[in-house]
């Protein structure tokens, strides 16, 4: 007799995005930018389906101009993109009325107070006026500037603008919400409280998200999925619990002495391994090689082994990795 | 989503018309105007001239009040054509400075807060956002200029009767579109240079010369080759020279000059025409279009560095 385990908020976010009966959060059908002659984004294609979809790449990878030209920022100069279903040129107002966006640069309209912004911002989305100015109130009473709705925006601190850009954002409550770079320039309570936040909208089971951060660590807590930008094509595309599971165990391990001998006998024995500096390496044992036998080589080769320890891939080792190989796919 | 829940929860009420909504816009803008006290006060000097207008149509039919007063009635202004189109040529100069006290940070404030990406990524459209900052200034100017003429016409129609009305009616169609032409191309005017010019005062200026410049650059042309077609570069002649044909009052032969020897004696006369009607509704649609690309150029929710 086998017993159900209680399902966690994260098991049914993972269970929800096997589902593919409902429509993808982000279809992207072989999806093409180019600003002048140059190519920004290189036939994108797939469907992400996370509750929060983290998207990562380095700097000018083209993580914001994806996340624009879904917005119906810039038109794609080939292919298109679905937002649940609806198409990104053919639907953008459809598409419009679903989405919150958390622009990366401070974005205000000056002279307003928090309350008078979030309740415009409300009535834009098509909000009438006492139902933009009740969910401007809540809205940033969610985001903790309860206190300071009153307040002219130009009075307030980076880490409070950033929580107004939250709180116009899902003003009017969208399916789907961009956030790109929320945590930049945050102190860490600052951004522990945007973490939060974003992660109770997540596990709210109300909104998918969106997340575009050049901060591992951010996308890591919030996200189950990831898209890895890397010259504006897609190089990695995974669900970050799975990828985790299904990632071997490797083996750390701190070497003194002769490390090339040492790492021809491992590859002798069959083993994978990988130097990440003179005196450390990553090794993936074969089937058949105990850990008995690193220490028996070691003697062999005369090589100390100071420290060894198992360990799993982060989220770290995926992005360089995507970043080395290239093309991950879909 | 009540605040003591403190949790995120989609709308689910109903949404309000999507043509509707570039009327926000003036509304929220409108609170910020009126928090002025100086601008409430400009706001009702723009009025006197009207009140002078009412009081003058008033007198000319009230015979008891003019005698009380010692007036004839043939010393006052008959209330005709060019009665109504003084007057609209007064409020057309509050129009431009109520213009030039509004106009500028009409779009340039979003575009130096980065706003426009907060107002493009919902269902609103760059062509709704610039209707919306238009509809502020047509909408105020709209009461300061074409609304109380057209209230003031209606008054004089009926005090002097239906016969004058039907007589006069083209007097209410050249109000309309005098005023409409006028506060368009200010509207037009200030949001292009708003959203080219990211300071207001610099806006301001920029606003002040774009009339200024070209009239001193158009009368010089017409001094030195002793011609009118510098008025086709005058903002202020197209705008005289199309209301005056709106109001039947354009006469193409502006001045006859003599050119005198050192004797006082005539060598010949140059006869100084205006432009042509036409080229100044020309010049205007020319420029409001070329308003309107300048506009359509920058109004978008990022620049892309090609």
């Amino acid at each position: 007799m086998s017993m159900a385990l209680p399902a966690t908020a994260h098991d049914e976010a993972i269970k929800t995005q096997t589902t593919y009966d409902e429509p993808a959060v982000v279809d992207l059908h072989g999806l093409s930018v180019t600003f002048g002659r140059r190519p920004i984004l290189k036939n994108l294609r797939g469907d992400l389906r996370g509750k929060a979809i983290g998207l990562l790449g380095p700097n000018g990878a083209g993580k914001t101009t994806l996340i624009h030209t879904l917005l119906g920022f810039h038109e794609p100069s080939a292919g298109t993109a679905q937002i649940f279903g609806h198409d990104i040129v053919h639907d953008a107002n459809a598409i419009k009325s679903l989405i919150g966006y958390m622009p990366e640069r401070d974005s205000f309209i000056a002279k307003m107070s928090a309350v008078h912004f979030v309740r415009l911002m409300g009535e834009l989305s098509g909000l009438p006026s006492e139902a933009a100015l009740e969910r401007a109130h809540e809205a940033l009473f969610y985001v903790g500037l309860g206190e300071a709705r009153y307040r002219k925006l130009e009075t307030y601190s980076l880490g409070m603008k950033q929580l107004a850009k939250l709180a116009q954002a899902i003003v009017h409550g969208p399916r789907l919400i961009f956030l790109d770079e929320p945590t930049n320039g945050l102190d860490p309570p600052a951004r522990l409280r945007m973490i939060k936040l974003i992660r109770d909208i997540r596990d709210s089971g109300q909104a998918n998200i969106v997340l575009s951060s050049h901060l591992l660590l951010d996308v890591e807590e919030c996200c189950d999925e990831i898209l890895i930008l890397r010259d504006g094509q897609i190089a990695v595309y995974c669900n970050l619990e799975e990828e985790r599971k299904s990632n071997r165990k490797f083996l750390m391990l701190e070497t003194r002495g002769d490390q090339k001998r040492f790492v021809e006998a491992l590859a002798r024995l069959g083993c994978e391994y990988a130097i990440t500096n003179p005196t450390r390496m990553k090794v993936v044992l074969q089937d058949g090689v105990e850990v008995r036998d690193l220490y028996r080589l070691a003697a062999q080769e005369q090589v100390q082994l100071r420290r060894l320890s198992y360990k799993r891939d982060s989220l770290e080792d995926i992005f360089l990795k995507a970043m080395e190989n290239g093309h991950g796919g879909l | 989503m009540a605040v003591y829940e403190q949790s995120y929860k989609p709308y689910t009420g109903r949404l309000t018309p999507e043509w509707s909504r570039f009327l926000i816009i003036p509304r929220h803008a409108y609170r910020a105007v009126f928090n002025s006290k100086l601008f409430i006060a400009f706001f009702a000097i723009c009025f006197l001239p009207l009140l002078v207008e009412a009081i003058l149509i008033y007198l000319r039919h009230n015979f008891g009040a003019l005698a009380a007063m010692s007036i004839n009635v043939r010393e006052l202004i008959p209330v005709d054509g060019f009665f109504f189109e003084t007057f609209v040529n007064i409020q057309m100069g509050f129009a431009f400075l109520m213009a030039l006290l509004i106009g500028p940070p009409l779009v340039s404030r979003d575009l130096r807060n980065n706003a426009l990406p907060l107002y493009l990524c919902r269902p609103f459209s760059r062509t709704e956002y610039v209707m919306g900052k238009m509809s502020v200034l047509l909408i105020l100017l709209s009461l300061i200029t074409w609304i109380p003429q057209l209230v003031l016409f209606l008054f004089q129609s009926y005090l002097e009767g239906l016969a004058w009305f039907k007589a006069n009616v083209s007097i209410a169609f050249a109000i309309v579109i005098a005023s409409l032409v006028w506060i368009l191309l200010l509207a037009l005017l200030s949001q292009t240079i708003s959203a080219l010019v990211k300071w207001r005062v610099v806006a301001s200026g920029a606003l002040v010369g774009l009339f200024l410049i070209p009239s001193v650059f158009g009368a010089f042309i017409n001094e030195v080759f002793s011609t009118r077609i510098g008025n086709l570069v005058s903002l202020g002649a197209l705008i005289r020279n199309v209301t005056a044909g709106l109001f039947g009052t354009f006469d193409r032969l502006t001045e006859i000059r003599r050119v005198r020897d050192f004797d006082g004696t005539i060598l010949r006369e140059i006869v100084l025409y205006e432009p042509p009607l036409w080229s100044s509704w020309a010049m205007l649609f020319l420029l409001c279009a070329v308003c309107l690309a300048l506009l359509s150029w920058k109004v978008k929710a990022y620049e892309v560095v090609r």
